[in-house]
């Protein structure tokens, strides 16, 4: 990994202040962070509404000018090369953006025209497209009728359809059903099997760890931590967590008798989170002071927990 | 995987041609109802007033009046169908479809972009004003081949007003701001030497109309129509490409700021 010419994206102290053109004072979304993504790496971004996901994947995607900071991708600078940049990249962005007056296949043909593809070449690949996201039998019909799975699934094929060898990804199983998100990971996953480097905003914990080699922890515009999933839940939680659920009457009162049975206590809306090395241990001490909780289950550490450490926030609140 | 060619700009423009080529596939029937809009005005107006009216004071006598009216209604349908291009349709593109913010993920720009769409709004252009063209003739009110530089005319008004509309949809708050164009769209339909000649006002009146966009666009085609020559179709093309080119330099620049925050 000490390859230089494998590293694709490489920002340095990047900053973004949304406000008038010149005039730094405005509001700051991304402020000053550092990270590199390597060839072939699915590289994420977590972080809950606001942390500047967005704000960062536009300016990688170079339609966002950089305010302050570098920012290289494939060697290139965002501010110079901005149009070389972006023929080599694959981009679905956070909002729907598909081209609603025109056909499935049309969406496909259209945008390959943009990157100065023949019209040889498009036919070919977007029918091949079109099969990779399952959307062959929809080729002829209005974008109106797709689902939001195939909208989706179409925004992705879209982005494949210059072969580029970056492709961002800004939230891309956001309100998406569960049968819908996991028929996207199995295509993402085939992405990165195909050699692709794929970097993804998600404020989906199960979806990080399914899918990212590394990530990035965003707070309020900066990192707060880096590493692969396993090592952020090794680093930031102990080993388990005990969840306990109580009568609303009774919440308080119980709430008060688990403090320090365990080394980290997090109170969310609707439950209590206690971090320990060892569940069952825990849940025994907590019946020997006499709490009753209605539920009591004993998970394996997430990465939910690793957020929870270190904002003190839950992801979807 | 070759490398991707990085097109000229303009190259790269004429695909947002074919993206609007791709949709009137489905939708051509809208250029129909552009083709007879000044076609219902001419007889409304031009058949039906002119056997009121006669000959307009003012007016050499050897001109008809629906062929005072014809070019008038010409012009008027090429700024309508490009400002109609570059506001109500372009709006719609910027706001609730997002249609720009996908494409500017490619390697387009903002330039190619509203270049593309200014494009979009001559070739409609002139499709309209040749159909019109032909079928005035066709009826005797104008005379091929000298009323051909009409066409040319008709794409020089287009290209003017494609560039005021992206001017102004850069200005746009809301759907209620179309209003405030009607407003200023109507009164100079009706104003601007469409129905009555210039002399017809008070001076002070006259310089107010010769200040309008569409009055030097009517002086133009007028000219080309009727086959009268003279200064004012100088010009007249002179008014309207600077108009043009000064326009579309700033709704670039704001576009850009729009569209890339
Ligand atoms: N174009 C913009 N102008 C001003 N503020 C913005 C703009 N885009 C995003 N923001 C603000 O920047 C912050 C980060 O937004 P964003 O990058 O979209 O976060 P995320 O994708 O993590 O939800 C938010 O507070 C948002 O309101
Ligand atoms: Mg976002």
């Amino acid at each position: 990994m000490s390859d230089v010419s494998a590293v694709l994206i490489e920002a340095r102290g990047l900053k973004k202040v949304y406000g008038r053109p010149g005039d730094k004072t405005g509001f700051t979304a991304v402020d000053g962070i550092d990270f590199q993504v390597r060839r072939g790496e699915a590289f994420g971004v977590l972080g809950a509404n606001g942390a500047g996901k967005s704000s960062t994947m536009r300016m990688i995607a170079c339609v966002s000018p950089v305010t302050e900071g570098s920012l290289r991708i494939l060697g290139w600078d965002t501010g110079r090369d901005g149009a070389r940049i972006r023929a080599r990249l694959g981009v679905v962005p956070q909002d729907d953006t598909i081209d609603s007056e025109l056909t499935v296949r049309e969406n496909l043909l259209i945008y390959g025209r943009y990157f100065g593809l023949s019209w040889k070449v498009l036919r070919e690949r977007s029918a091949r497209l079109l099969e990779f996201a399952r959307l062959t039998e929809k080729a002829g019909d209005a974008v109106a009728t797709l689902s939001g799975g195939m909208r989706r699934r179409l925004t992705i094929a879209r982005a494949l359809i210059n072969e580029p060898e970056i492709v961002l990804l800004d939230e891309p199983t956001t309100g998406l059903d569960p049968q819908a998100r996991h028929l996207l990971w199995e295509r993402l996953f085939q992405l990165k099997q195909d050699g692709v480097t794929l970097l993804l905003t998600t404020h989906y914990m199960d979806e990080a760890e399914q899918l990212c080699d590394r990530l990035v922890v965003m707070d309020a515009g900066k990192i707060v931590a880096e590493g692969t999933p396993a090592e952020l839940i090794a680093r930031h939680t102990l080993r388990e967590v005990l969840e306990l659920r109580f009568a609303p009457g009774e919440r308080q009162v119980m709430i008060e008798k688990c403090r320090g049975l365990a080394e980290r206590i997090e109170e969310l809306p609707d439950r209590l989170l206690l971090s320990t090395d060892n569940g069952e241990e825990t849940l025994s001490a907590v019946h020997r002071q006499g709490v009753q909780p209605l539920t009591a289950l004993v998970r394996r550490s997430s990465l939910e927990d690793v957020f929870l450490t270190l904002t003190g926030r839950s992801l979807l609140d | 995987m070759t490398a991707m060619p990085v097109g000229a700009p303009t190259g790269r423009a004429w695909t947002m041609v074919e993206r609007n080529l791709l949709i009137y596939r489905h939708t051509w029937p809208v250029l129909l109802a552009e083709i007879f809009e000044p076609m219902l005005y001419l007889v409304a107006f031009g058949v039906g007033v002119g056997l009121l009216v006669g000959d307009v004071p003012g007016l050499d006598a050897s001109i008809s009046y629906p062929r005072f009216v014809a070019p008038a209604l010409l012009a008027t349908a090429a700024m309508n169908g490009a400002m109609n291009e570059t506001t109500f349709n372009m709006y719609g593109k910027l706001t609730t479809d997002k249609t720009y913010e996908s494409i500017l993920t490619t390697p387009m720009s903002v330039r190619s972009v509203a270049l593309g769409e200014v494009l979009w709004a001559l070739v409609r252009g002139s499709v309209v004003a040749t159909v019109f063209l032909v079928v005035v003739s066709v009826f005797g009110l104008a005379e091929l081949p000298g009323a051909l530089l009409v066409v040319p005319g008709a794409l020089l008004i287009g290209f003017a007003f494609a560039a005021l509309g992206l001017l102004t949809v850069t200005f746009l708050r809301s759907w209620q701001d179309f209003q405030l164009i009607q407003l200023v769209m109507l009164p100079m339909f009706l104003f601007a030497t469409t129905f009555f000649p210039l002399d017809v006002y008070p001076r002070p009146v006259q310089v107010l109309v010769e200040v309008l966009p569409l009055y030097h666009s009517v002086e133009l085609i007028r000219a080309a129509f009727l086959g009268t020559g003279g200064a004012n179709p100088v010009v007249a093309v002179a008014y309207l490409a600077v108009l043009g080119t000064v326009a579309l330099a700033v709704a670039v620049r704001r576009l850009e700021n729009t569209l890339r925050p």
